[in-house]
């Protein structure tokens, strides 16, 4: 029998895999909660100011874009566009070509996984090295993160140690202190070698240029300021209007993401080193990537674009619990990835199709949110879409005849009595899949088609 | 948060049945009316109704939800609150419905058929001012929060009944906030993982060790009674319609 490309992946998983994605994000979620309702009285109020604030930032992008733009450039940042991932990569690799480096440290950013540019640069001669520590991780492994911000969630110590051992960074340890120990010392010294660093953005302020990133191990601050040329990766829709704005963001994202009250690290940064500041790099670019994001903003599903990537959503998704991070085969996994990443392969909506039917529709999702965002409204928005294209869906039921039947009174009720041979007929020999599909896992209950109907007329004419 | 508007006094309501009381739980359905009758109100069941039209609409065919949708506002006629035993159904006429009749020339009417659709327990609770519940009931209950509940105040007025009834002890299980794993045509198109998180559902639900499992969606309760008897080990499940219309049984308050 064929069922969805998902649920075979979730079949699919290793029992340690499975028990690391679930311990690992019901730990999240369940921390987020209590701090977040720990520290506010009515945290839904705070997710709705936040969405509303980043709904009108995407709905007004054409004013916003270029207002950054225009104070990045008067910080002394130089701006770059790029339309696609392959624009992306080659205004990269243009920069490090003019100042002739070869070497780049990154730091952790989504827009790099989804503009693949670690295997780009590696293809062009330039040495480009993770150095988040999960990231980094994923790097030695030639692996792919299965998470937002938890790139490792499907690994357990055991497995990150022998990876260690493998790479020859020191004989078997899975202590985490030691395995910290290893990659720091690793590390430490390829920050002072690098010719430039890389950052992500979390949000970038029109009104200041601000670039705002929040990080926990301190790499991104080496990334940028040990070395002469800091590049910043940002897709346009982090633009956010003011810097007061950032309170309720940062309030949010930090407890949402990893339940903390503020990240241990959170940067400001404005431009490039000033005359007047010893240190910091000589020159800051900022690449604004769309890469499908306009179209996105041009349909029904918009407000996806608020995401502000703390993966909460996949943390108390039951679906993503079940599959993890790769069942998605997408940069961006669980609920919210189920919207963007068919959504940002633009006219190739059919590769991915499959992935916003991956939900029980339970709005976990939405409630978690801290901007709010309609999930399954959209998810549900994309499944007509598809519905629309005609792209096929293993295992889920044409509804065209039953929408006859139940829109005809006489033909409803006489399928009410008919429906009593399912109690007497082997369903496991019908060829109807759902039903199949039902009754591997579950029973029916016996058929009782028409009785409220009757008790009804019988209790009317005493 | 959507919650009913009290009324005045119970008056005149129409019975949405939903399509699963229709073909499996008939009892549902008539503890329903009985529930509604004890609180006064005079129930109608339009005899010409069907589905809300949500199978359909979850699985992406959204002309043929509407087909049905547009049937429901035609057998639903009137201003009487519309009450359904599911929370499930309750939201896919006053949410769903409105998604994906965006653009289309009765959106209106539509949209006015989900104003008077109420969900049973937030009826009595939000609705009538009822806040707790006379009779008796001798039974240890766990109570599954269904998730197209969320948001609404269904859940928190089912709770409320539940534990004012004399002699009922409603215990809290773990990751109440969870989905049982139903979710529609999902329950088909990925079995394995339907069927998986049922069976954590049912875990946490066993280790409050409940005499009965109940909730306001029998959707869900198929599901998880389909997976507890499959394994041959049946948990009893009741809607919450029948447990107040047991407890008022028990109470000797039924007619």
């Amino acid at each position: 029998m064929k069922f969805q490309p998902i649920d075979q992946a979730a079949a699919a998983l290793g029992a340690e895999k499975r028990a690391a994605v679930q311990a690992g994000s019901k730990a999240g979620h369940e921390k987020r909660t209590k701090l977040l309702f720990e520290h506010y009285s009515d945290p839904d109020r705070l997710r709705r100011l936040a969405g509303e604030i980043k709904q009108h930032a995407i709905e007004n992008l054409d004013s916003y874009l270029p207002a950054a733009e225009a104070r990045l450039l008067a910080n002394g940042a130089k701006v770059h566009w790029a339309a696609t991932a392959g624009d992306a990569c080659a205004a990269v690799l243009g920069i490090l070509r003019s100042r002739g480096a070869t070497k780049l440290v990154k730091a952790k950013t989504m827009v790099s996984e989804e503009i693949e540019l670690a295997a780009f640069l590696e293809k062009h001669g330039i040495e480009c090295l993770e150095t988040d520590l999960g990231e980094f991780i994923v790097q030695l492994d030639g692996d792919h993160p299965s998470h937002i911000i938890k790139p490792i969630l499907h690994k357990n110590r055991r497995q990150i140690a022998e990876s260690f051992e493998r790479h020859g960074l020191g004989t078997y340890d899975d202590t985490p202190e030691e395995i910290t120990r290893r990659a720091r010392r690793f590390l430490r010294h390829k920050y002072l070698e690098a010719d430039a660093g890389l950052t992500g953005a979390n949000f970038v302020v029109a009104e200041s240029g601000r670039i705002v990133v929040v990080t926990n191990e301190g790499n991104s601050r080496f990334c940028l300021a040990a070395t002469r040329c800091h590049i910043v990766l940002a897709g346009i829709e982090k633009i956010v209007p003011r810097d007061r704005d950032l309170g309720p963001l940062l309030n949010l994202l930090a407890r949402s993401g990893t339940a903390q009250q503020l990240t241990v690290y959170t940067e400001f940064i404005s431009g490039p080193r000033s005359p007047s500041q010893p240190d910091g790099p000589d020159e800051m670019h900022v690449i604004f990537v769309d890469n499908g994001r306009s179209e996105v903003l041009a349909g029904d599903c918009r407000d996806i674009l608020r995401c502000i990537r703390c993966g909460a959503c996949l943390n108390v998704c039951p679906v993503y619990r079940q599959a993890g991070g790769h069942a998605y085969r997408s940069v961006y996994p669980g609920p919210v990835g189920a919207v963007l990443s068919p959504l940002m392969l633009g006219g190739r909506f059919s590769e991915k199709a499959d992935l916003p039917k991956a939900s029980s529709l339970c709005g976990a999702c939405n409630e978690v949110c801290p901007v709010n965002i309609p999930i399954p409204d959209l998810l549900l928005r994309l499944r007509a879409r598809a519905q629309r294209e005609g792209i096929s869906s293993p295992g889920v039921p044409p509804f065209g005849a039953w929408s006859v039947l139940a829109s005809r009174p006489a033909a409803w009720r006489a399928a009410l009595i008919a429906g009593r041979a399912i109690d007497h007929i082997p369903t496991r020999l019908l060829p109807v899949p759902a039903l199949r599909a039902w009754e591997n896992t579950r029973t029916l209950p016996p058929w009782r088609g028409g009785e409220f109907r009757r008790w009804w007329e019988k209790r009317r004419k005493r | 948060m959507r919650s009913s508007e009290p009324v005045a006094r119970a008056g005149r309501v129409q019975l949405m049945a939903t399509c699963l009381c229709d073909a499996f739980y008939d009892d549902v359905a008539a503890a329903t009316v009985q529930v509604l009758e004890h609180l006064g109100c005079e129930v109608e069941f339009p005899a010409g109704q069907t589905c809300c039209g949500q199978p359909a609409f979850n699985a992406g065919d959204w002309p043929a939800s509407r087909r049905v949708v547009r049937h429901a506002v035609r057998t639903f006629r009137g201003d009487a609150p519309i009450i359904v035993p599911s929370g499930s159904c309750a939201a896919m006429l006053f949410h769903g419905a409105l998604l994906e009749f965006e653009g289309e020339p009765d959106r209106p009417e539509v949209e006015a058929l989900g104003r008077r659709v109420r969900e049973l327990g937030d009826f009595i609770v939000n609705g009538l001012g009822v806040k707790s519940w006379p009779g008796r009931y001798e039974r240890t209950v766990a109570f599954h929060r269904s998730c197209h509940t969320r948001g609404t105040e269904s859940s928190p007025a089912a709770a409320a009944l539940l534990r004012s009834i004399q002699g009922l002890r409603l215990v809290d299980f773990e990751e109440g906030e969870q989905c049982c794993g139903f979710g529609g045509t999902f329950s088909v198109g990925f079995p394995n993982i339907s069927s998986s998180m049922g069976n954590l559902k049912l875990g946490h639900v066993r280790a409050a060790r409940p005499d009965a499992l109940v909730s306001g969606d029998m959707s869900c309760l198929m599901h998880l009674g389909g997976l507890a008897e499959k394994a041959g080990e049946p948990l009893p499940m009741f809607h919450l319609a029948q447990v107040l219309r047991d407890a008022l049984a028990n109470g000797g308050l039924l007619p």
